[in-house]
Formats: structure tokens, C-alpha cells, sequence
């Protein structure tokens, strides 16, 4: 640990606390701070360049509002999606996030400028975007806490009211007490290494779920991406452009970046390495691709790699729910959990709503952080202000299934969290059990996993940075869990998750599931909204 | 990974330390941050892009470290590389306002 290392308490109030300090956590951040409520924004790392959007450059769900254009956008991934998503959302969705992009636009982002000198405002640059958010959410006086990972969410009889955790670069324990708390802590990547996302270990599911919320889609979480074997840039719209290869040269047959994507994995699972080339990209476009994303192409540069007329090798990285759908489940339309206090956005919820069983990543996730980081932040200030004076005089307890105990690491503690993670990470990486999903295979890894949620829901987790890790393992395990009881229950395949034993859609499942428990998971039903068939 | 700091080059402002968002630096009193926690780089390339000094080098590989040295890195040019072509820095235009995205955009569809 750092010299500086000192132990102390933070100890604050606010009316609304945000833990996630992403897309969605910024967002809730600026509109609950504009409906007047004091606002603590607490991030696992740096708010501004933490989380899977700082790094890279996304597409936007940014569609004028044209009654057919939001038709055909509505409609662009509704199949594809297994058709759970809601057009009451998506009409929401697609409205805020208009809203909220037009306000980049004049808050200062660099949108560059079309022939007749309008912002184009189809896209964002991570980087800037996040520093830009940063940016405004300081500006709206919101206080803001790096390197703050919470650790246990707070409460009492009347549900969530603040939450703690620890100051990674002090050392100090914080805790704040707070109205209504928004979970913004990203998807679940399990520490894959995927661009961005090793701070996205499903931390906001596990501290949810200890407060009785559930969660939704959790079966729609085995996003892999294309990426070299030697990186971690995960940018698989740009292998559209790719042929793929075998060592000697010759084609993959049914390789690519959509569909073909299985035939990669089966190839990666049989142990012939894949190569690609982005030879069909045509050389006028080329330029242009160097600019759209321009990480995409660093560690090629950095290896002297020229990735349009050279094969290299890929490997299919495991995104998780970040590219999934699966999230804390959304129960009314100010993004609250149903739980009393504690509101959901971002990929930390499910966005089954606006795209069903499927994402490509990007453009809808990109708007749904947005729309239900303002959805939530409203929800969350409405909530604080609804309780006036009440909410200081609260003396919430920890929720954590573990005991947190301030003080000393245990011997031995990082080492057997770094354990249980690389156990949990045997049973959702391989493309065998995850992306290609079975009654056995899904019914043994969850043996193991049950087993693995035994052995570490008792222990003592100190509130240091390698508390901080256990408590990762912990929320990986969980997410595992309900990942395959759900993916378990979906005796089908649809949108991204695939049952080798259930190869059809099957209409008699056309519903969500729900799943959520700790030492005993569930799953049940719940109904969508049946929606005229949209094409 | 992240492999280099230069001590030739670093400003010593720490805020490499500041946004790393996995927390692998630590600030030294009176010197240059350290690589303290290595193995939690997720080579994201922020502390690149934020450094002023364009002193930070993250090699590409994010499971295994290459070894590069500060002075190939010198020899190459690779280092403060990847801030010029984001367009952060004095007297740089942002890439996010080049017009190549809408050009990309009408051709890819992204």
C-alpha cells in the first residue's frame, strides 16, 4: 500500500448519493443537483475516466424526432432482441437522450460541424465526453469521491439510506448518509480485461440484492468481443471489415463479427488460433476508421502491425453484462429498484427495456446511460425531498452479508480473494459454458459456484483495498450465480443467450426473468408488454 | 500494461495518480509517482492521455509485461503518441470535432 496510507473516517450527508461515477452516475449527478438536492457522487475510480465509456469513442441512439425515423430505430433491433424490449421506454429513451446530447452540444463538447455548420451529434468521443461530465457535474456544485469504492449500501425500516466504503489513496473509511442512493456501477466484466471494464465487477448487483432489490435479464450476459490475443481494445464493429483466417492461410468459412462469432469460438475452443485482417475495409475508408476510433488502432501501431494488409491473432474477450442486457430490474419509471430509496441506471440496470436479449453495445447503451442517469437522479432528488427533515435523524445499519471490520488486513486475504476470482472466472470464460449454454453444463458450473458463495459469504472483509477486492469476488460469484439460474430457467435461445440444447425460440417464453436471492437464488416470470409486432 | 514513467520527462504533478482508474500509481513525496500495482493496469491508456509530459508509456499487451525501455521508446516515438492523436494538448484540435466522423458515419453507419 502507499506510504501516505492513513486511517480516518469521512463521515457526510447529501440528499442523494451516487456510487458510479460513469455516463449514467454523471447524469443522475447533474439532474438531481438541478432539482435542488445536495448531491455526493462516490466512484471506485476517477470520475472522468473510469468505467467502459472514458476510453473509447460510442455510437448514440440520437434519432430526430421524426415519427418514422424513431419507427425504424425502434424497430432496428426489436427481433434481434427477442422482442422484450417496450415502446414506452424506447419512446422515453430515445426523447431524453435528444435532449440530453442537444445539451452536450451547447455545454461545450466539440461535436465537429456538418457542410452547413450544424453539430453532428450521432457519437462521443469517451475521453472528452467524460471530462466534459466531470466537468458539469463540479459545476452543479456536486461533490465528488475518487478512488471511493462503497462497500455495503445503509439502512433502516424505511429502506436505503446511504451507503460506505473506502478511500483507496487514504486509506480512510467513508460513509454518508444519504435520502436515496443510485446505483451507477456498471455492468459486470469479471476483471476480463476488456477495455475499461475492470472496474465493472457487478458491485452495484451485489449491494442491490442485499437490500432486497432483484435483478432482470440476467441471462443475457455473454457478450464476448473480438480483440487481439495481445490487447485489450474490444472494438468489434470495426471487423465487419475483417476476413478471418487460419495459420496457414487459409479462409474461416462463416467467420465474422456478427453471427459468425460462434464459429470463431468453436475454432478458439478446438485450439486452431484465428487471425484476422481488415483487408475488406476499402482504402478510402481507411482514414477514416483511424480517426473514428483511434485506441483501436494504438496497440497495432505500438506493435508495428498495419491491421488492413496483416493477419493477427483474436481472441473473443468476455464483456459480460456490459455488452449484455441483464441489470438490477427497473420497477417504475423514475429507475427505482423497488426498494424504498435505491434507484438503478446505466448498465448496473437492465436494458431489456429499450433492446431486449441483445445489444451491440454503443448507441443503445451509450443512451440508456444517459436517459436513465436523469431518469434516476429525478427520481432519487423527488424521493430525498419527499422525506424533508426525517432523513437526518436516521440511524441506518450496514447490509453487507459479510461482517465489515475496520483495521488490519488478514494474512493472507488478497491471495484468496485473487483465488476466488480466478475461480469464478473458470466458470464464465469459457466459451463452452457460457456462450454456449447447457442444462449440464450450466447445472455443474453452478455446483461450483454455490460452493464458492458458501465458502466466502462469512468471512470477515476489512474495510482496506484488499477488503475492496473481496468484495469484488463476492459480487462476481453472485452475478455468476444468477447469470446461470437465469440462463438455467431459459429453457430457449434468444437474443444473445444460446442453449445448445434449445436451439429454437421458443413463443411460449416470450416474458422477462427475474432472479435475485443471496445463499438461495430464485428465478420467476415476469410478463412484457405485448407490443404489435414492429418490422 | 503500463511500463514507463520517464524520469527524463515527468513533471511530477501526479496525475497519472489522480484518474488511473485501477488505482496503479502511488505518489511519491518529492519524486516521480511510482507503478506501485501493476497487475491492476487494465491498459485503458487514460494515464497517457491526461499526462501533460506525454512521460507515460502503456504497452499494449494487457496480460503479460514487454520489457519496452524508455530508451527504445525515445528512439521509436511511440511515447506521447496516443495524446497527439486524441488531439489533447496545447495548440491541438480534439479528434472528437474532426470531420471525418460524419464522413465515417455516411459510409459505416458508424
Amino acid at each position: 500500500m502507499s506510504n501516505t496510507l492513513r486511517q480516518g473516517a469521512v463521515n457526510l450527508s447529501a440528499d442523494v448519493l451516487i456510487l458510479g461515477g460513469g455516463p449514467a452516475g454523471t447524469w443522475a449527478a447533474l439532474s438531481a443537483a438541478a432539482r435542488g438536492a445536495k448531491v455526493i457522487l462516490a466512484d471506485k475510480g476517477y470520475c472522468g475516466s473510469s468505467g467502459a465509456t472514458a476510453p473509447s469513442g460510442t455510437g448514440v441512439w440520437y434519432v430526430q424526432p421524426d415519427a418514422r425515423l424513431r419507427e425504424e430505430a425502434k424497430a432496428s433491433r426489436y427481433e434481434m432482441g427477442g422482442q422484450l424490449a417496450e415502446h414506452r421506454w424506447m419512446n422515453r429513451v430515445l426523447e431524453r437522450t435528444y435532449d440530453n446530447m442537444n445539451r452536450l452540444g451547447v455545454s461545450g463538447y466539440p461535436f465537429p460541424l456538418d457542410e452547413y455548420g450544424n453539430q453532428y451529434r450521432r457519437s462521443l468521443q469517451g475521453p472528452e465526453y467524460m471530462k466534459l461530465m466531470r466537468k458539469l457535474v463540479k459545476k452543479a456544485g456536486v461533490k465528488i469521491l475518487d478512488h471511493s469504492p462503497a462497500l455495503e449500501l445503509l439502512a433502516d425500516e424505511h429502506g436505503v439510506a446511504g451507503a460506505a466504503g473506502v478511500r483507496l489513496q487514504t486509506g480512510e473509511a467513508w460513509r454518508v448518509l444519504a435520502g436515496a442512493v443510485v446505483i451507477a456501477t456498471g455492468g459486470c466484466a469479471f476483471l476480463s480485461r476488456a477495455l475499461g471494464c475492470n472496474v465493472l465487477t457487478g458491485d452495484g448487483y451485489l449491494l442491490a440484492a442485499e437490500a432486497g432489490a432483484s435483478l432482470s435479464g440476467m441471462e443475457f450476459s455473454n457478450a464476448y468481443a473480438i480483440c487481439p490475443t495481445f490487447s485489450s481494445v474490444t472494438k468489434t464493429a470495426y471487423y465487419s471489415y475483417a476476413s478471418f483466417y487460419y495459420e496457414d492461410g487459409s479462409v474461416v468459412e462463416g467467420a465474422g463479427s456478427k453471427r459468425g462469432r460462434s464459429v470463431i469460438a468453436r475454432n478458439l475452443l478446438a485450439g486452431r488460433q484465428v487471425y484476422a485482417k481488415l483487408d475488406q475495409a476499402p482504402e478510402d475508408i481507411r482514414p477514416l476508421l483511424r480517426v473514428g476510433q483511434t485506441n483501436f488502432f494504438l496497440p497495432f501501431d505500438r506493435r508495428g502491425i498495419d491491421p488492413f494488409t496483416e493477419a493477427f491473432p483474436v481472441t473473443l474477450r468476455l464483456e459480460g453484462t456490459v455488452r449484455g442486457t441483464g441489470g438490477i430490474r427497473i420497477t417504475d419509471e423514475q429507475c427505482g429498484t423497488g426498494v424504498p430509496g435505491l434507484y438503478a441506471a446505466g448498465d448496473a440496470a437492465t436494458r431489456e427495456l429499450i433492446c431486449g436479449g441483445f445489444t451491440g453495445g454503443g448507441s443503445h447503451n451509450a443512451a440508456w446511460a444517459m436517459s436513465s442517469g436523469s431518469f434516476a437522479g429525478e427520481g432519487a432528488a423527488a424521493y430525498a425531498a419527499s422525506l424533508g427533515g426525517r432523513s437526518a435523524l436516521r440511524t441506518p445499519s450496514g447490509l453487507s452479508v459479510s461482517p465489515l471490520a475496520e483495521g488490519e488486513v488478514s494474512r493472507g486475504a488478497a491471495v484468496r480473494a485473487a483465488e476466488y476470482t480466478e475461480a469464478v472466472q473458470a466458470e464464465v470464460k469459457p466459451y463452452d459454458i457460457n456462450l454456449f449454454r447447457t442444462g449440464a453444463t450450466l447445472t455443474s458450473s453452478l455446483a461450483r459456484l454455490d460452493d464458492l458463495w458458501k465458502e466466502q459469504r462469512g468471512q470477515e472483509i476489512t474495510v482496506t483495498p484488499e477488503g475492496v477486492k473481496a468484495r469484488e469476488a463476492q459480487a462476481m460469484t453472485a452475478t455468476a450465480r444468477w447469470m446461470y439460474n437465469s440462463a438455467l430457467a431459459r429453457t430457449e435461445t434468444r437474443g444473445m443467450h444460446k442453449r445448445e440444447d434449445y436451439k429454437a425460440t421458443d413463443s411460449g417464453q416470450h416474458h422477462r426473468l427475474i432472479t435475485g436471492g443471496l445463499d438461495e437464488v430464485w428465478t420467476s416470470r415476469e410478463e412484457v408488454a405485448k407490443e404489435e409486432v414492429l418490422s | 500494461m503500463i511500463e514507463v514513467i520517464s524520469a527524463a520527462r515527468c513533471v511530477e504533478c501526479n496525475q497519472c495518480v489522480s484518474v488511473c482508474p485501477t488505482n496503479v500509481f502511488d505518489r511519491v513525496e518529492g519524486d516521480i509517482p511510482v507503478i506501485a500495482r501493476q497487475n491492476d493496469c487494465q491498459t485503458c491508456f487514460m494515464c497517457e492521455l491526461y499526462c501533460p509530459a506525454d512521460a507515460l508509456y502503456v504497452a499494449p499487451d494487457s496480460e503479460a509485461v514487454s520489457g519496452v525501455t524508455e530508451a527504445e521508446l525515445e528512439q521509436s516515438g511511440l511515447i506521447g503518441g496516443y495524446r497527439e492523436k486524441v488531439g489533447w494538448g496545447k495548440g491541438r484540435q480534439p479528434v472528437a470535432s474532426h470531420e471525418y466522423m460524419i464522413k465515417l458515419a455516411a459510409r459505416a453507419g458508424f
